[in-house]
Formats: structure tokens, sequence, C-alpha cells
């Protein structure tokens, strides 16, 4: 057992380890049971951190690997990490914490909360670090089982249809997805998924495998039109639910665009990507204008994630450097912020338990350090220079801006229209005159709640400053992936993986990196 | 061929068979001396026979063909076999609480177990279509009088009746099923069947044979359209009763089907995969989709079981060695949470006394009974074939053979059967969780307990524990078929 053969299996099983522990706790001691899961997010965290920089980025291919036959001929236990699944290893491992902290004060079933909530980010890690098919789909399914009941146990009045709503728009996409698991198991002769990468599909099979896998990860993602569920979610599941939700969930989906439908179907994706720029713009746009209309704050962030998810998409099936690089960027960024606007929602909804935007208004006059918060990601999301949110945006249409210039034409209207939701709501929640009785009382953030969201913050800040921690990480892995989708649809990889010009925007300051160096081969 | 009857040594393919039948008949001379009050001592003996039987099975594993070809053991009988009782013996111990009540106290009932459980075996082992019929016989007679124990309940003499009219039909369709492949191919012994149709070729006379045999077996595994008696028979029986019908007998009767169309039709598979595959397709459809409406619990877990029984199928409509592979852990699964299952329906009585009967007599169970809800909401998840759970790898595997086949319609519609009868399973969960208890409910036998925190566990924990011991047995004993 040495650190490079055990580092991914503890970090992905150690929070299941945390709820077998919850399991024995008795549940009337509160303290222990919250003590308990802080003290394994904390801990999974700093493992995901040592990961991180144990990682070494130059290298294209998987590390960390165990590959052994497990179950039959078809199931292995494989894991391994590349420079496109570690950092959602840490993100993952980042929020953890903030969401156990965020959730203190729940007094419903508690322990079972815990539980379920460790029991997600096993799984939720388990899909970015396994490096088999069938297992890939055992994680992303299992996230189903816990949400299901998140939603359904602790989420708001109407959360029994939110629930179903979102299980079955999931599950019945997932399924179809599972039987091209199926297929490709038998064309290749393997689930390992390192070898299924070098595994060339026929090209008549590429696009129903393409379309399974399509039909899964567009619902998770979620893509326009596909995306009913998640409104509905994520208004009634509880704080740390739609946190998770937007941050991690969500980016299972890309995730997945980026690990399989790219790499192994690259024919099918080249034939389909305008078919998904057409469902990206109209995302971005019509999302958009359906989140200024809302009246709900939380639908309002959930509609601008689905605008966001459409920037992701975009930026993968441009299939260059610059589009890929920043649907990286873009996910790590927005789960970051799209968290911490949900924390932010959690934190008014504590004291007023109301999301209408309406029943507020004036709160810099009582919460002065709260504004501050909400402003910094409000800005974040419009995708101001300076925060996260505008290096993946930009990255994104710079990328399809080489590809379908109508695209990022349309793209664009995006950027304009989330400036004007968010900052609609953002005066509408935050200024004008404090005349509401009910917030005269309002109290600033307290020291547990500037712990989880001041973190996040200097993320979101420095993050949009230096990039270079995020994009230095995939570049690699990018590289090597653009390259082979290049080649294998015959367009000029040297095109796609950016030309000097362009490399300024991620290139590492040391000068070191080179993303345009040779990728080493699997 | 005289001495293979003198020979008793010879005999030691049947040996768990016999054994079985000498335990019964000692069962029911125990059963005569000692007190009525003292029933649950004969029901011990009966699991502690089973479960020496079982062992039995294990420990000497004796390959062979004896009696004049009527009788086979291999492997594939012996993984199946090993189920069958399981499944038989852990029915029985669910049966040992409260057995006054549900009328099953009688000691008559355990030794009609034990003989149903003999019936099975030799279903799965039989190689002659006289031995299958005297085996599936015995094991259908025995289901009538249990299905009808407790006679002075109208509910569970319906079902009975219901069972046994039924049941008779379909034992003359394969009787007749039978006599016509007897008349078009000249043989009753399957292993001469085989010669003789891969020498002679299919003929129309054979065709018709095999419908009506295999409509015969498909109303013993139940199913559609030969679903119609398990409803109705499911709610009638007393509850340990159903668990019973539930796992060991469509264990045995499927791999009766699969001993029939791999091994004595495979040289006319394309005859009979259309009726598998029509069997597979109705059965999920029906069962996804008929289930929504139910009110009774158990109704839910009867038209359950007829959609699991369409996917073990979609395995076997790929007639390969995978599909039959996918079958036998399919099965073996199945019982797993058919056993955790019916335990937490035993375990939930309402504090007036009775058993939970309709899904809204659940409501709130989470929080009175926070144990058996949990268990309860995992095998519900893991029925709908939700990964991590036992149920998804069972699935993995019959679709995976399905899609070997290149079957894609089939394997589409199972999946899309699968994501509907998510559906009613969740609503179990959700009635528990989601929403406001009725109820109390009184506390539960410790025999109970143990059964469903063991399968619970094994169920959660498939992937680490039983998946990989699991997937070689079936491994070898789909081998021995090949």
């Amino acid at each position: 057992m040495t650190f490079d053969n055990s580092i991914l299996s503890l970090v992905t099983w150690l929070p299941l380890l945390g709820a077998v522990l919850l399991l024995a706790t008795p549940k009337t001691a509160i303290g222990a049971i919250r003590w308990i899961s802080l003290a394994t997010t904390l801990v999974v965290f700093a493992l995901s951190l040592a990961l991180w920089n144990a990682f070494d980025a130059s290298n294209a291919g998987f590390q960390f690997v165990v590959n052994m036959p497990w179950i039959g001929d078809s199931i292995g236990y494989r894991v391994g990490v590349d420079g496109i699944s570690v950092l959602f290893v840490v993100l993952t491992a980042l929020l953890m914490p903030a969401v156990v902290l965020a959730s203190w004060d729940v007094d419903m079933r508690l322990k079972e909360y815990m539980i379920v909530f460790l029991v997600l980010e096993t799984l939720m890690i388990g899909v970015f670090t396994t490096l088999d098919l069938a297992m890939f789909y055992v994680f992303f399914e299992g996230t189903l089982l816990p949400m299901f009941l998140i939603i359904g146990i602790w989420g708001g009045s109407a959360r029994i249809q939110a629930a179903y709503k979102f299980f079955f728009y999931t599950f019945v996409g997932s399924v179809l997805m599972l039987l091209a698991m199926m297929a490709m198991y038998w064309d290749a002769g393997t689930t390992d998924i390192a070898r299924l990468l070098t595994h060339d599909f026929p090209v008549g099979m590429q696009p129903w495998l393409w379309l399974a896998f399509f039909a899964s990860l567009a619902v998770k993602m979620p893509m326009w039109p596909f995306h009913r569920w998640l409104p509905e979610a994520h208004v009634q599941a509880p704080t740390a639910g739609s946190v998770i939700l937007a941050a991690i969930l969500l980016k299972l989906g890309g995730y997945g665009f980026l690990r399989f439908s790219l790499p192994m179907f690259p024919e099918a994706s080249a034939n389909f990507a305008n078919f998904v720029f057409l469902l990206s713009v109209a995302a971005i746009i019509l999302t958009s204008l359906v989140a200024l209309v809302q009246t709900d704050i939380k639908k309002l962030i959930a509609y601008s994630s689905v605008a966001h998810m459409g920037f992701v998409t975009m930026g993968i099936f441009a299939g260059n450097a610059l589009g890929i690089q920043g649907a990286m960027f873009q996910m790590i960024s927005h789960g970051i912020v799209s968290g911490a606007l949900f924390l932010c929602v959690g934190v008014i909804y504590d004291r007023m338990h109301t999301r209408e935007i309406s029943a507020y208004g004036g709160l810099v006059e009582r919460m002065p350090q709260y504004a501050f918060a909400f402003m910094v990601f409000t800005m974040a999301n419009v995708g101001l220079p300076g925060t996260s949110g505008f290096v993946g945006e930009f990255l994104t249409m710079m990328g399809v801006f080489q590809v379908n210039t109508w695209v990022a034409f349309g793209a664009a209207f995006g950027v304009i229209l989330s400036a004007g939701y968010a900052l609609w709501l953002y005066r509408r929640v935050i200024f004008g005159a404090l005349t509401k009785d009910s917030l005269k009382s309002i109290l600033d953030l307290n020291l547990r709640e500037k712990i989880v969201i001041y973190p996040l913050i200097v993320l979101t800040i420095v993050f949009g400053f230096y990039p270079a921690p995020i994009l230095d990480t995939t570049a690699a892995a990018v590289d090597n992936l653009v390259t082979q989708y290049s080649t294998a649809i015959g367009r000029d990889p040297a095109v796609d993986l950016a030309d000097q010009r362009i490399q300024l925007e991620y290139a590492a300051p040391t000068g070191e990196a080179q993303p345009a160096a040779a990728p080493a081969s699997h | 061929m005289n001495s293979d009857i003198t020979d008793f040594a010879s005999l030691a393919p049947a040996y768990p068979e016999l054994l079985m039948a000498a335990g019964a008949l000692v069962l029911l001379l125990v059963g005569i001396v000692v007190n009525k009050e003292k029933s649950s001592l004969v029901s011990w003996l009966a699991i502690g026979l089973l479960a020496a039987t079982g062992v039995l099975v294990i420990l000497q594993p004796a390959d062979g063909v004896i009696f004049n070809g009527l009788f086979i053991a291999d492997g594939f009988a012996r993984y199946m076999k090993v189920l069958v009782l399981g499944g038989a013996a852990l029915a029985l111990v669910l049966s040992l609480s409260n057995a006054e009540e549900n009328g099953v106290h009688k000691y008559e009932y355990s030794i009609l177990a034990v003989l149903a459980t003999l019936g099975m075996m030799v279903m799965v082992s039989a190689n002659d279509l006289m031995s299958l019929y005297v085996g599936l016989e015995l094991q259908s007679l025995s289901l009538y009088v249990m299905a009808a124990i407790k006679r002075d309940d109208s509910r569970a003499t319906e079902a009975g009746l219901k069972y046994f009219v039924l049941g008779a039909l379909s034992s003359g369709m394969l009787l007749y099923g039978a006599s016509l492949i007897y008349g078009f191919t000249g043989h009753t012994n399957l292993s001469e069947i085989v010669i003789a149709i891969a020498n002679e070729g299919r003929s129309i006379g054979l065709i018709f044979g095999l419908v009506f045999l295999l409509a015969g077996v498909a109303f013993k595994i139940s199913a559609v359209p030969f679903h119609m008696w398990t409803p109705d028979v499911y709610e009638g029986a007393p509850t340990p009763v159903t668990a019973f019908f539930a796992m060991a007998p469509k264990v045995a009767a499927m791999s009766l089907m699969v001993r029939l169309v791999m091994d004595t039709f495979a040289p006319i598979t394309s005859d009979w995969q259309q009726i598998i595959i029509f069997l597979s397709i109705a059965s999920m459809v029906l069962a996804a989709f008929a289930a929504i409406g139910q009110k009774s619990l158990k109704r839910l877990i009867a038209y359950s079981s007829i959609g699991h029984v369409g996917f073990a199928l979609v395995g076997l409509s790929s007639g390969t060695q995978v599909g039959v592979e996918g079958v036998a852990v399919y099965m073996a699964i199945y019982v797993g949470m058919t056993v955790a299952l019916f335990a937490c329906l035993l375990s939930l009585r309402t504090a007036n006394g009775g058993y939970v009967e309709t899904i809204e007599d659940l409501a709130g169970a989470s929080k009175a009974r926070p144990f058996v809800a949990a268990i309860m909401a995992i095998v519900m998840f893991s029925l709908i074939g939700l990964p991590p759970l036992a149920g998804f790898f069972a699935k993995w595997m019959v679709f995976l053979a399905a899609i070997e086949a290149n079957l894609y319609v089939l394997a589409v519609i199972g999946m899309l059967a699968s994501a509907i009868s998510a559906f009613y399973y969740l609503r179990v969960v959700k009635v528990m969780y989601f929403d406001e208890p009725k109820d109390e409910f009184v506390a539960v036998p410790n025999e109970l307990n143990i059964i469903m925190a063991v399968f619970g566990f094994l169920i959660v924990t498939y992937y680490f524990t039983l998946g990989n011991p699991l997937a070689s047995m079936a491994h070898q004993a789909a081998g021995s078929l090949f």
C-alpha cells in the first residue's frame, strides 16, 4: 500500500467509512454526528489536496492507477485520475465540508441526513476516480438514490413531485447509456476506460452510442430542453442539496461528455456538434430569458445554471483546446460560484423561510457583509472580468469562435442577459429601502456562515485573476484529448491546439508549460 | 443397467434427494408423535434437513446420469439446488414468528414444504419428460395445499383453489406438449430428444409440442400471459406461504426452463428464442404498468416478481453461456432480495395485531421502525436495479447477454420497462419516508431482524462481498450446460 495506489481508493471510500461510523452513533448524540461528518469531509478534502499536489500535470495519461479484475469478466476495480478528473475530485471534496457546515442546524433526522450526504460524497468522487465503465455507471447512477432521499425527505412543500421528476428524468436517460456501455464492452472486450479510449469504435456504431450517452448526459447536464427537472429539484431541495446538485452533480454530465462522447466517438461527436451548439445556444438565450421573470431566488439561480452549462457543452463540442479548457474551467468555476450562491440563498432562507424575491429588499442596511459576499458571487455569475466566471465564458467563446462564429455570436447574448437577471436580482434583494417589517431585525452572517462563504469568495477572485492552477492541471490531458479528437475527425490538431497568440491566455506564467507539446500516450 | 439400482454407491448423484425423501418421512413420524403445541420443533427440524441437504449438495459434488437416464446431476443442477434449498429454508424461517396467526403452525406445513422442495430438486435434475413431470407435480400438489393451509380463511382457500385449477390446466398443457414431443421424436429422454432433433430436423408437431411444454413451465414461473394466478395467490395466501412461493418454486421452474431450451432444444434455438423473447417482453411491460395501480403490497410484490421473471428471461433469450450465467446470477440475487423483502413485510405489524396489507399502511414506517424501513427501502432500490445495489448487477448480467446476442429491441424495451417499474417501487419508499405516520408498529422478532440485517448487508455490499464468488459459481454452473 503506497501513496500512489491507495490514495484514490482512500479518497473515494473514506466518506463511506464516516457514514458507517455515523450509523453506529446514537441519533441523540447530535454534536458527535456533526463533528464526525465535518471531520470526515475535512480529512477527505486534505487528502484530495495531497492528491492534487502529487499529481503530475505534465503527464497526460492516468495516474495513481489501480487495475484489477473484480466481478466476472466484465467488471473490474479500476481507479485512476488524469487532468480532467482530478480537479473534480478536489472540487467535490472542497464543497462537502461547506455543505456539512451549512447543514449544522438541521434538526430533522440529522443522523440520516449526514449519512446520506457522506454516501453521496463517495459516489460523486467515485464517478471521477473510477476507470471502469460499469463502475462509472454504478457511481453515476448511484447518486440518484441519496439525492432522491435528500429532496424527498428534507425538501420543501412540493418535494415529492420534485424528487420523482428528478429521479425519472435522470433514470430514463441513463438506462439507455447503460445499454450503450454493454455494446461497448462487447465491441472492445473490456470495461477498462483507459483501453476503451484507444479503441476505435466502428463508425456505424458511433452515432447510436453517442445518442445513448447523450440521452443520459444531456439530462444530467442539463441541456435545454431536458432541463425541466432542474428548477423544481433545486427549489425543493434543502440548501445543502441544492449546493451539491448545482456544484457537482451537474458536472457529471460535462465530465461524461469529456470522458466518453468526445474521445470515444469522435466521428459522431463531430457530426452532432452543430446539434449540440444549437441546443447550447438555445439554453444560453432561452433559459436566461426565463431566469429574468422568476420570482423565486433559487429558481432564478437554477435557470442561470442551465444557461452556464450551455457554455460548457458549447466549449466541449468546439473540440479545440481553448473550448475544452474553457469548459473545464467553467465547470470548476460554476461549481464554486453556484454552490456559493445557493449557500447565500440558504443564509437568508434560514432567517426568513421564504425564497420569494419580493419578500426581500434593502438587506444591505442590515447585512453589509452578506451583501458583499452575495455581490462577489453575483458578479462571478455575470462573468465580470476579475472573477472566475469570466475566464470560463471567455475561453469557451474564443474556442467556439474558431469553429462557428454564429454560435459565439449567439452565446454572447447570454453574457448580456446574465448581467440582466443577476444584477436585477441583486438590486431587488440587497438594495432599495428596507421597508419590510419582517426584515428589520435580520442578522448579518454569523461565524459559521463566514467560515463557509469567505473561502469561496477568495477562490472566486483568485481564480479570476490567476486561473493557472486549474488550467495548468488540465492542459496536458486536454491537449491529448484534442489531438486525438482532431486527428480522428481529420482536422489539423495544430489548429485546434491554440496558436501562440491565444496560448498566452492560459499558459503558466513560469513559461515552462508547453500546452502544444506532443501528448504522452496512454 | 440393473446395477444402477442395486449398487447404492452409484446413486451418489441422487443422495441429496434420497436424504430429503427419507427426512420428510421421518419428519412426518416426528410430527405425529410430538405434541401439536411443539410444532415449531418440526419446523426447525425441517430447516435443519434443508440445510443438511444443502451442505451435502455443496460438499459431495457427484456428477452423473442415473436411473436409466431419468436423472442428471451436473454443476448447473447443483447451483440451482443450493438456491432452491436456501430459498425454501429461509421461507420456513420466515414462517416461524406468529405462525399461529398465519395458519402455518401445523406441522404438516413444514413437511409439505420439504416435499415441495424435493419436487423442485427433481425438476432441477430432471433429464426425462417423465421425471420432469413427476417432480413438477410433487411440487405443485404440495404448493396447492400450502396455499390453502389456513383453511378457515376464505381468501386462502380461494387462493388455493385458483392455484389448483390453473395449475392443473398448465400441467395438462405441459403433458400435452410432452406427448407431442414424444410422438414426433420417439423419445422421452431429454438427451435422446436432442439427438433426434439434430438428426431429423424440426417438424411442425415438434414445434407445437415445444410451445405447449414451454407454456406449462411459463405458468410455473408466472411469465405473462400465464401469470393470472400470481397476484390472487400471492394476496390470498398467508404471507409466509407467499414468501415460499416467491422464491424456491420460481428458481426450480426457471432452471427447468433453462435446461429445456439450452440443452434439449438447442438445435432449434431460433424457434424457442421467439417464445422466450415474447414471454420476456410481455412480462416486463405488463408488470411495469399493472403494478402502478396496485394498493395491496402483496399484489405489488406479485407483479414485481412477474417483472423480474421477465428480466431473467432476457438473459435466457440470448441463448448463450453468458445468458445462462446471467439467469443464474439473477435468480440468486432475486432470492436474496425476496427474502429480505418478506422479512420486512412480516416485521411490520400494526399495534392492533394485523400485518400491513396496503401500501398506505406503511406510512411513516421510517420513524416508527427505522431499521425495517431502511432495509425495505434498500430492497426497493435494489429491485429497481439502481446501482450500487445487488439488483443492478443482476440486470447488468442479463442485459449484457442480450446485447451480445444483438437483441437490441428487447434490451431497450426491458430497460424502459425497468425505468417505469421504478415508479411503483419508489412509491413504497415515498410512503415510508415522505409521508406522516398513521399507525404504531410492534416489536420485531429476532430471527427476522437477523435475516434483514444479513441480506440488507449483502445487497448493499454486493460489489465487495458476493459479487465475485457468485459470478464465478454461475460461470461454472453455466459451463456445465455447454
